[in-house]
């Protein structure tokens, strides 16, 4: 599989992100190098292998279902841009969610 | 359910995908509160904002839940599953994606039965049921920008996706009320459709009947009242076929339903809005939930709905339509059972006259004043006495009525208040045989009318005495009293 320009594209869409044609053209080669170790592990065989979704060999980290105190809403809302009353301002985003 | 058009039967198929909010105290994944209603950004820490470097922890509650849900509609339990990454961006998302199950979901392969209206039950496939976190919320219309509130965020919900086993939109209103009654049921989920507790979308298609094949899907959103479900769903459908019939095709998009119009429009499209990109959460390890953790909760499951009301027939010996009533909640079976205690010697006479009183006057109540059972002003157990008072002839059942609008204000056992009021029945037939003699003097052409054979005019000579004695008088007595005058002379 090789990576084109709009693929690129595509996934700096789904990000919101934007980039001039010098960058896309770097990830463009960047993904596709990536892409091309990718097909090297793909050489070995796996057929006997359970896919691994964690590289930990633990489970069940749970915690009891208790409240602990949240952040002061000062610190929640430090970092943002903008803000009204304890709310995030946003530019308008429109549609469902 | 077919429709016809034309001569040309189409069949609707539906699957609903439900989104349960849970009843937990903290988040799915972090321990902030999941209070409703408190002031925006207050139930929010670091994990909620997506901050780099935090760790989610999984609430154990959350997998209980689900667990239980799973067991309550038949579905087969995942030793092992883990969780996924469902990636889009929306700023009341912090993260930029949100947990949730895709490849092995916690619950799989279940289904519930529904009670057609024609008296036959149909299973109603459930494909799976997953844990995943709810997001913000973002509000449009109060200032010139959006406003973020992400007190939400991380909220456990689990959804439960059908098969496309639905033919009708009222299957699919059955189906969901259904499901209602189970989360509720389980104490999981308080099951409020207008308050966003429980959430339902639809996939929707339509065939001609004896196709294999399905048609092109529509996804319905925003399904958010049960008075909506069957009426959107009932739109969508016809409006599929109506496009079909004019030899038009149905175009697969997403719709939302808008209540205020009645009808659906088409969600303003985003661009690759379906690209979730899932992949395994790195943060969060597999759940392994093994044989004993589901014995343990398999030992918490109540009596189902379908249970309880099949039992309510049988061992009450209740009429269908009663059971169906009284089982309608939790709740509300719990106060009939509560009812019964004071009768419990008692035959199915009672049983039944504690139903009357229980699906009449006290769910009038409970309707007219918009409260829940448990918030019920009289105590069950008095309900259930009350009947035995009438049963045993302390006081008549139009007394009763009386007894009971004073126990709504009142919080005293019916015994406590025929004492106190003085409302006691009156069977001794040397006090009321003075009053039957009083108002027959008093009626001469009535006494007339009868003995001349009119003898409907019985009612009124016991009206007249009923009211004489403020409805304390036994009517049996005063009816057998004032017969025996009439025909003695
Ligand atoms: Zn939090």
């Amino acid at each position: 599989m090789k990576v084109t320009i709009k693929d690129v594209e595509y996934i700096a869409k789904l990000a919101r992100l934007e980039y001039s044609d010098e960058e896309k053209k770097t990830f463009t080669k960047q993904f596709n190098t990536i892409l091309e170790y990718i097909d090297k592990l793909n050489e070995l065989n796996t057929d006997d292998i359970e896919p691994l979704s964690h590289v930990i060999e633990l489970s069940n980290v749970v915690r009891e279902d208790e409240v602990k105190q949240s952040l002061p809403v000062e610190e929640v809302l430090k970092n943002a841009p903008s803000k009204t009353d304890t709310f995030f301002k946003v530019p308008k985003v429109i549609g469902g969610t | 359910m077919t429709t016809v058009a034309e001569g040309i039967q189409y069949e609707p198929v539906i699957g609903l995908e439900v989104h349960a909010q849970m009843l937990t105290e903290s988040k799915a994944f972090c321990a902030c509160s999941t209070q409703f209603g408190r002031k925006a950004n207050h139930n929010v820490c670091p994990v909620c904002l997506g901050m780099p470097g935090v760790l989610p922890v999984l609430n154990k509650k959350l997998v209980e839940f689900i667990v239980l849900m799973g067991l309550a509609t038949n579905c087969s339990i995942t030793s092992r599953s883990i969780f996924a990454r469902k990636n889009y961006f929306y700023p009341d998302l912090p993260k930029g994606y949100q947990i949730s199950q895709y490849e092995e979901p916690i619950c799989r392969n279940g289904f519930v039965e529904i009670d057609l209206p024609d008296g036959n039950r149909k299973k109603i496939g459930i494909t799976r049921i997953h844990m995943e976190e709810d997001a913000g919320k973002s509000i449009h219309d109060q200032d010139e920008d959006t406003l973020i509130d992400i007190n939400r965020c991380g909220v456990p919900l689990i959804e439960i996706v059908s098969e496309p086993d639905i033919r009708s939109a009222r299957e699919a209103y059955l189906y969901l009320s259904k499901i209602k009654q189970i989360v509720t049921y389980l104490g999981i989920c308080d099951g409020n459709m207008e308050e966003g507790s429980l959430r339902c979308d639809a996939n929707v298609s339509v065939r001609k009947t004896g196709d294999e094949q399905f048609g092109t899907k529509t996804e319905v959103k925003n399904l958010n009242s049960f008075r909506y479900v069957e009426k959107a769903l009932e739109y969508e459908i016809h409006r599929q076929i109506d496009l079909l019939e004019s030899a038009d095709h149905v175009v697969q998009e997403t719709l939302l339903w808008d209540a205020d119009n009645g009808i659906v429009v088409p969600m303003r499209s985003k661009e690759e809005a379906h690209d979730y990109r899932y992949f395994p959460d790195p943060d969060l390890v597999p759940v392994v939930v093994d044989e004993p953790w589901i014995a343990g909760i398999r030992e918490r499951l109540p009596e189902l709905p379908t249970e309880r009301r099949d039992r309510f027939i049988e061992e009450y010996e209740l009429p269908r339509y009663d059971a169906d009533v009284l089982t309608v909640t939790r709740d509300l079976a719990d106060y009939y059972e509560a009812a019964l205690q004071p009768v419990k010697d008692g035959k199915e006479k009672s049983y039944k006259a504690v139903s009357n009183w229980v699906m009449g006057d006290v769910l009038r109540v409970a309707n007219e004043r918009a409260i829940e059972m448990d918030q019920f002003p009289i105590s069950p157990e008095y309900i259930g006495e009350l009947v035995t008072l009438i049963e045993d002839g302390t006081i008549s059942g139009k007394i009763a009525k009386d007894v009971f609008e004073i126990m709504l204000e009142e919080q005293k056992s019916p015994a406590v208040i025929i004492q106190e009021k003085g409302m006691k029945q009156v069977s001794d037939t040397s006090e009321i045989e003075p009053v039957v003699q009083e108002i027959l003097g008093k009626y001469p052409d009535q006494v007339a009318e009868y003995r001349g054979g009119k003898t409907k005019v019985l009612g009124f000579f016991v009206g007249q005495v009923m009211r004489a004695t403020k409805g304390k008088a036994n009517p049996q007595i005063v009816n057998d009293l004032i017969k025996k005058s009439l025909d003695a002379e």
